[in-house]
């Protein structure tokens, strides 16, 4: 069972002058679900490209279950994409994209009508069969890519933000349904996104990128509690960091340091605390942003810097937020919330 | 002051007839199109119907004049006649043949162009392609007529493999109408092969096609609706064309000469003659509609 699905030594590209992929190392296990999250632009879309054969690299290698597949085509490698805009053949049914790969395969015609349309129903589309790609929603089509992709059950499965194009609504009923998809079939996930939030509530494990190289690896909780990286620290979750001078005088001792504003209080001035394990700081809000079920206080310590405070709405309602601009606060703390962060840059 | 109002007047009588007509799209329409449609109906299928119902009249015979008396007699001879139906069926078969051969000359060609070619040559592949069509007609049929001719390029090329050029005659017809309407069928392939998209090629490798099943099974049924579009310019062209004919196909007789020359004979024969190329077309548009080809025009 705990295989490695996917292994990633060193592996580099460039296009000309620009350097899409700068030197990976990775080890993605068997029936993970894994995700590689990062900016627009961090090489995400190209490392997958690379595990498909779509791409050869400029240098390094890649195994798949412990076999070098470095040099061969796309057709020789048991993994399976879903494309980010989809790529359903549109002169096909819904049926016959699906059928695709088993038709290549030689499997016989009875056996690929029922393995496709159990794909269909796994993915709730029993009754599309007949119809055109063009004829389907977005969150239909991206359905079929992905019945597409799992009829032929390979060994890993590469999805490029197969959720970017759908409205939010319909987004969060997808990631619910691809986990549990995931978790159905057993089938290594790698899934590619620039949505934090998306990667920390679906993966397993997520590979944070950056500029082409991985900044942290590391399961949801470790990456958001435990940043590695300056980078991290500030791309997953609000970035709430204090350095320099302002460290010195909050924390007692330099260096970078992140608190996540979920765990900050924001209480009065006069508040006083003894409680020896909670850290403070004092400030001025400088802005309030009334989120429904949270408020956002930023506030300017009169350390420097700044930091963000997330509340609850327990009793406070959008009229009374708004009064909350200019006055003076107490934020607090637990000390073990007040998290170092290597400093790498 | 005042001329400031009255432009405002002025620009407020053209906004308001903008509004209105953009309320109404029906009128937009019938303004927009009234004189091509006139130039059309008039002149165009005017002229269609003037030698459809002089198909239906006769000549005396010694005088060659034209008798204006309504009969069907010009259509039957055409149908029972052994020779007339020759010469249609081979029309025909030579507007099939010529299709044909376009297409499988341009499918290599467009694909070498549209996919194989570094991106920055393809612009002046396009241009390579296009030449031929800014030369005279005339000039291109009789530059094939020195080729093909005793003695000429052709018989010269082949003499060392122990063959000899076809010479005038049926085989020379296609010969050069294949050579003529050749970029008719490139441009469509052409254009649908670079609008192909690259990442269907990706999915059909990713599921486990090699390149000559994802040719077979994604280019091919992508690029057919454009290669029936190419083939309606190849055939309707073809059928039509009677110059070539007479310039490289010796004593072949396909519809168009046929009808040339029974202008000055037999004009009601030579315009029943003339319908038959219209209707064959129209079969094959009805033919090709199926395809999908007309909407990829
Ligand atoms: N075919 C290509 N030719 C040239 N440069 C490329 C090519 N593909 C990617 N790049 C460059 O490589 C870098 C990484 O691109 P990549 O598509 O992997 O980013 P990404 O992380 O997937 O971004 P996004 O979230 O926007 O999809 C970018 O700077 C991009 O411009
Ligand atoms: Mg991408």
């Amino acid at each position: 069972m705990e295989g490695i699905a996917i292994r990633l030594q060193d592996l580099r590209k460039s296009f000309g002058e620009t350097t899409a992929v700068a030197g990976v190392d990775l080890e993605i296990r068997d029936g993970e679900f894994f995700s590689m999250l990062g900016p627009s632009g961090s090489g995400k879309t190209t490392v997958l490209r690379l595990i498909a054969g779509f791409e050869t690299p400029t240098a390094g290698g890649i195994e798949l279950a412990g076999q070098e597949v470095t040099g061969l085509a796309p057709f020789e490698r048991d993994v399976h994409t879903v494309f980010q805009d989809y790529a359903l053949f549109p002169h096909m049914t819904v049926e016959q994209n699906v059928a695709y790969g088993l038709k290549i395969r030689k499997v016989p015609k009875a056996e690929r009508l029922v393995r496709a349309r159990k794909a269909l129903a796994e993915v709730r589309l029993e009754g599309f069969g007949a119809r055109r790609p063009a004829q389907l929603s977005g969150g239909q089509r991206q359905r079929v890519a992905l019945a597409r992709a799992l009829v032929g059950r390979p060994r890993v499965l590469l999805l490029d933000e197969p959720l970017g194009a759908l409205d939010l609504k319909l987004r969060e009923q997808m990631q619910v349904e691809l986990k549990e998809l995931q978790r159905e079939v057993g089938i290594t996930f790698v899934f590619v996104t620039h949505d934090q939030q998306e990667a920390l509530t679906m993966s397993d494990r997520i590979a944070v990128f950056d500029q082409g190289r991985i900044q942290q690896v590391g399961t949801p909780a470790e990456i958001y509690e435990r940043p590695a990286t300056p980078f991290v620290a500030s791309f997953v979750g609000t970035s709430n960091l204090i350095e320099g001078e302002s460290a010195q005088r909050v924390v007692g001792a330099p260096g970078v340091y992140s608190i996540r504003p979920e765990k900050i209080r924001v209480l009065k001035e006069s508040a006083e605390s003894d409680e020896p394990e909670h850290a403070t700081a004092t400030g001025t809000v400088a802005e309030v942003v009334y989120l429904g079920d949270t408020t956002r206080f930023l506030v300017d310590l009169d350390a420097g810097g700044r930091l963000t405070a997330l509340q609850q709405n327990l009793e406070t309602s959008a009229e009374d937020v708004a009064a909350y601009r200019g006055t003076r606060v107490r934020l607090q703390w637990h000390h073990r919330h007040t998290v170092r962060v290597p400093d790498t840059r | 002051m005042t001329v400031v109002a009255e432009r405002a007047g002025g620009q407020g009588t053209v906004r308001r007839l903008a509004g209105a007509l953009h309320r109404r799209p029906r009128l937009r329409l019938a303004l927009l199109l009234t004189a091509p449609l006139l130039w059309l109906t008039v002149l165009y299928l005017g002229s269609l119907a003037v030698l459809f119902v002089s198909a239906f009249w006769t000549t005396n015979s010694f005088t060659s004049q034209v008798v204006k008396v309504w009969s069907t007699d010009n259509f039957h001879e055409l149908l029972t006649t052994p020779v007339y139906r020759q010469v249609i069926l081979r029309s025909i078969g030579v507007a099939l043949a010529v299709t044909v051969l376009c297409a499988v000359i341009a499918f290599p060609l467009a694909f070498y162009t549209a996919r194989v070619a570094r991106p920055k040559w393809r612009p002046l592949l396009v241009v390579a392609i296009l030449t031929p069509l800014w030369a005279s007609y005339l000039v291109k049929v009789y530059a094939w007529r020195l080729i093909l001719s005793e003695g000429g390029l052709a018989d010269w090329m082949l003499k060392p493999f122990g063959a000899g050029g076809p010479g005038f005659g049926l085989p020379a017809t296609v010969l050069t109408l294949t050579y003529l309407w050749l970029p008719y069928m490139i441009l469509p392939i052409h254009t649908a092969l670079e609008q192909l998209p690259a990442n269907l090629l990706d999915a059909s490798a990713d599921l486990g096609a090699r390149s000559w099943r994802t040719f077979r099974s994604v280019v091919v049924p992508m690029v057919l609706p454009s290669v029936a579009a190419g083939s309606i310019f190849t055939f309707s062209l073809s059928l039509g064309d009677y110059i070539t004919v007479q310039i490289v196909g010796g004593k072949t007789q396909l519809i168009g000469n046929v009808v040339y020359s029974n202008i000055e004979l037999n004009l009601p024969m030579a315009a029943a003659l003339g319908t038959v190329p219209v209707v064959v077309i129209v079969v094959y548009l009805l033919a090709m509609r199926r395809t999908g080809a007309l909407s990829s025009l």
